[in-house]
């Protein structure tokens, strides 16, 4: 970016007012059309039928239990696929080894293919017809059409977000770093927090929002693997539907005025974390920072 | 971290996770999608005759409860709106196949039928099927390829038209046919389709299930729609099975039977009726005899020979339902 800013300043497209005008405008609005009103709908029909509806859906056990687990969900999928992420993004980038791009591709799958697929293919892993089915069943180990299979199936679906963001990130970082730090006689794991952790945590924290949004909000691959229980298997994003196919249109829509809060809470605990970050720990120089790691060697 | 399980086991603790511990007092029944509330109503109901019984509820397509179960989703009864859906159960070996016997008939407790939803004062006179053929009317329903609901009403326009016409099947496929272009869109699902009435002020008449009828009704506003019955229509049922390899392992037949023996009972018959499905009970029947007109139904066994000639004849790739499907 900065390379682009420096020396003398040539003509680029966004001098134009009219077109600059133009530019922005269109995007406003195609972001409000697109976004904004459906948004701003989600709340509008949620007390469609008033307030006494949406708290009324609010304090049935289904929706409460909908949203405990969706919340047990994300806590539990979110932090391993974040330890899986620094792992995948630290092996990548930082050692040489055969298979290397095959890892690569690997990670980005989830990306690629439809969800729906990921929840058929646990079918076919853990499925009474499937692969470990009869086993699992001969041992009375529930996976699928319990927790532990939407769990998995959540898993798969945001298993690159966190390795995605880091990657490109710790790949331009290189590895010189870590190497001058390791010369200088700091240990693995002190590399890694003090020299690796501080580089990547924006890159970090924002991996592992994008992964907590969509893990709540994961539909397709979690209906699959769900067995549609209520007040047992029946996360928010499936309450939903429900509830929608019900006819009960305002209960739908205040269940997806609580998602839609979720990730709302979300995006301020990243903005929170950012300013406290922020605030406590000046970004230090990069010179001072192996310093840092080295001095602190025991 | 830390501060997130926290909150998690606050969280948890303010919902009070109920216990997911299997004992022969819980029943699960894998439903079909839109038989929430209907349920939820039947279930409170016989959980104050069994004190200490759960009845848990699982819905969704029925085709996708029933591959569910097959890959081991542990429903323990299964009430369906589809019978061909109980039919896979019984040939992956989940049920025995006399289950229509297990129940009285055919094992479906309440049934339903195509029936009409038109706009408020139904401006356009629509009373029969005839009407949905007429030049100037506008019908909605989902598309038969995709959904079973379609399906029913597919049928059921054959099944008056091979009346009317006295089996001359040129005239029933041009019936049928005409019925088809009067379609503006065809929605893959019931859901979608009422969207498209309803919201999309598209068409001047639905056609789904009476039951249904009556929810849209509810929903949007009885002031804004009325029902109409046909003079003929086609038996829907709802069939119900105990999933014998289920509750044999799980030791809950007892408990399974019971519960489906209680849809039975008038007041199980009087809430179904309740939410708009027709019973067989007398007593119940004529109790609601005003908001059930009456009405004349035949079945698939009856005018078609029973759902596997239907889907050879009618729903296979090049067979009836395609040649009209396609010279749209």
């Amino acid at each position: 970016m900065s390379a682009i800013r420096t020396g003398r300043k040539p003509p680029r497209v966004g001098d134009n007012p009219l077109f600059r005008g133009l530019l922005i405008g269109i995007v406003l609005i195609v972001g409000a059309i697109l976004v904004l009103a459906p948004l701003i709908l989600i709340g509008f029909q949620a007390f469609s039928d008033g307030w006494r509806v949406y708290a009324s859906t609010l304090v049935h056990p289904d929706t409460r239990h909908a949203i405990l687990l969706t919340v047990i969900t994300a806590l539990i999928a979110v932090p391993i696929n974040t330890i899986f992420g620094i792992a995948a993004a630290w092996a990548i980038t930082k050692f040489d080894f055969p298979g290397r791009r095959f890892l690569l591709v690997l990670i980005e799958i989830p990306f690629s293919i439809s969800p729906i697929v990921a929840g058929v293919a646990y079918l076919f892993v853990y499925g009474l017809q499937g692969l470990f089915g009869p086993v699992l069943d001969t041992y009375e180990i529930k996976i699928l059409f319990a927790l532990p299979g939407i769990i998995l199936a959540s898993m798969f679906v945001t298993a690159p977000f966190v390795a995605r963001e880091l990657i490109p990130l710790m790949q331009a970082q290189g590895r010189d770093l870590e190497e001058a730090a390791t010369s200088l006689g700091a240990s693995g794991w002190r590399t890694f927090l003090t020299v690796t952790l501080p580089n990547i945590k924006w890159a970090l924290l924002y991996g592992v929002v994008l992964c907590n949004a969509r893990v709540m909000g994961e539909f397709g691959a979690v209906s699959v693997v769900s067995g549609n229980i209520r007040g047992q298997t029946n996360t928010l994003p499936l309450h939903i539907e429900l509830l929608y196919h019900d006819y009960q249109a305002a209960g739908a829509f205040a269940s997806a005025s609580i998602l839609a809060i979720l990730a709302v809470i979300t995006i301020i605990a990243k903005v929170a974390l950012e300013r406290q970050g922020a605030g406590r720990v000046p970004r230090p120089a990069l010179v001072t920072q192996v310093a840092v790691a080295s001095e602190t060697k025991p | 971290m830390n501060r997130f399980l926290i909150l998690g086991t606050a969280l948890a603790a303010l919902f009070a996770a109920p216990a997911f511990a299997q004992s022969p007092t819980t029943l699960l029944n894998a439903s079909y999608d839109v038989a929430r509330e209907v349920f939820a109503a039947e279930n409170e109901a016989f959980i104050k005759q069994h004190p200490g019984v759960t009845v848990d509820q699982s819905h969704a397509g029925t085709s996708k409860q029933a591959r569910a179960i097959v890959e081991g989703l542990e429903a323990d009864v299964v009430t369906f709106n589809q019978v061909t859906d109980i039919s896979f159960l019984v040939k992956q070996g989940f049920v025995t196949d006399d289950w229509q016997q297990d129940f009285a008939n055919s094992a479906s407790p309440f049934y339903s039928f195509p029936s009409f939803l038109v706009r408020a004062g139904n401006p356009k006179n629509i009373k029969n099927w005839d009407d949905l053929a007429r030049d100037d009317v506008k019908v909605v329903f989902p598309n038969p390829k995709t959904s079973g609901n379609a399906r029913y009403t597919y049928l059921a326009a054959v099944a008056f038209a091979k009346e009317a016409f006295g089996g001359d099947e040129e005239k029933i496929e041009a019936f049928i046919t005409k019925i088809f272009d009067n379609v503006p869109v065809f929605d893959t699902g019931g859901r979608a389709a009422t969207t498209t009435f309803v919201e999309r002020e598209i068409g001047d008449v639905i056609v789904t299930f009476e039951a249904e009828t009556r929810s849209i009704a509810k929903q949007y506003g009885t002031d804004k729609f009325e029902s109409v019955v046909p003079s003929v229509s086609l038996l829907a049922e709802f069939p119900v099975a105990i999933v014998d390899k289920v509750v044999d392992k799980r030791g809950s037949r007892d408990l399974a039977k019971s519960y489906l023996d209680f849809l039975y009972t008038e007041q199980g018959q009087r809430i179904a009726a309740e939410f708009g499905h027709r019973v067989h009970n007398e007593k119940i029947s004529t109790e609601f005899k005003d908001e059930f007109p009456e009405i004349r139904l035949v079945t698939v066994e009856d005018v078609f020979g029973g759902w596997p000639k239907v889907q050879e004849e009618h729903f296979a790739s090049g067979a009836a339902l395609d040649k009209i499907y396609g010279s749209r």
